[in-house]
């Protein structure tokens, strides 16, 4: 496994471009699941619209969470270039405990929707907003245990060249949801109370 | 400027968030009034959202910062494009589907609310 510094640079950038791909296409995914929900937005069933169950305040904590864990996520991979182990692990595990809490967050959203009987099953709507918010969530979780792995495999291995790789790719993953994130607070949350 | 969008640089982060962090609360401002919305008010939501991709694509993602031949902005181009076309494209062709394909029997029961003769 030893590569010159002109591999290493050739696999980055070839390992980086393929991840990027996936983000790409992911982004369609998302694109696909927004314009239905922008479709059937209106297809309450004589249920509830999004004005009547959304609470902005508690969105903007959660996107608050997930926007600092977003920039937390870059600093770890910025001081793992810098060859600082711990600093890197810190601000990875800072990362992590501000991703499980909106994931917690979320889920406790949900449930409660469930409970006051705005299950996916009740409109349109309610089904178009579950499929979108909860692909999110399900792209966060796998995002936490993708981190959680990073964690134990620098805690063993250190920083070695094919780690710092695994991370970068982690943040960039972790900034794209932030993104997307960005796109449900305002056409899913905004718009939603204001409609 | 472009000292603060190069890639692995702290401060690119934490001006990437602080902008971001801004943004966000312009559009929760807005969004806490509870209005009813208003077409200035739906293009200030989304002038301000494609503002914060913006800002964390280059803050955060660094686009446009990698070596030629730049693949990454290339992939990122095009999906803009596609996810436009998918968004914008189903939003108008349902709308459309919905005034123009109404069933006949709706047809013939808005034409007897109304007292229209045929």
């Amino acid at each position: 496994m030893s590569m010159t510094a002109n591999e290493q640079m050739h696999d980055n950038l070839t390992v980086s471009l393929g991840f990027w791909i996936y983000l790409m296409t992911d982004c369609l995914l998302f694109a696909s699941l927004f314009a239905t929900y922008a479709v059937l937005t209106g297809g309450t069933a004589g249920s509830v619209s999004g004005r009547q169950i959304f609470d902005i305040g508690f969105v903007l904590t959660e996107t608050i969470l997930l926007l600092t864990s977003s920039m937390t996520s870059g600093l770890a991979y910025v001081e793992a270039r810098a060859g600082r182990r711990n600093r890197s692990l810190v601000y990875l595990a800072i990362t992590i405990a501000l991703g499980a809490s909106f994931l917690v967050m979320e889920l406790s959203e949900f449930s409660h929707l469930v409970s006051e009987g705005y299950g996916w099953q009740v409109s349109a709507f309610l089904s178009a907003f579950f499929t979108l918010v909860g692909t999110h969530g399900l792209h966060i979780a796998s995002g936490l245990i993708w981190a959680l792995t990073l964690v134990v495999l620098i805690m063993k291995r250190g920083l070695t060249h094919d780690t710092t790789k695994k991370l970068m790719l982690f943040t960039l993953f972790w900034h794209f949801l932030d993104v997307i994130w960005i796109c449900i607070f305002t056409f899913v949350y905004a718009f939603g109370v204001l409609s | 400027m472009n000292k603060w969008l190069e890639k692995h640089s702290r401060a690119s982060y934490i001006i990437g968030y602080v902008l971001s962090l801004a943004l966000t609360l312009n559009a929760f401002a807005l969004a806490a009034t509870g209005a009813s919305m208003t077409e200035g008010m739906a293009w200030t939501l989304v002038g301000l959202a494609v503002l914060q991709i913006a800002v964390q694509v280059l803050f955060f993602l660094h686009i446009g910062r990698e070596e030629r031949p730049r693949w990454n902005s290339m992939a990122f181009v095009t999906m803009i494009f596609v996810v436009l076309f998918i968004v914008v494209g189903s939003i108008w062709v349902m709308n459309s589907l919905n005034y123009n394909m109404t069933d006949h029997e709706t047809i013939e029961t808005m034409i007897q609310d109304e007292g229209i003769r045929h």
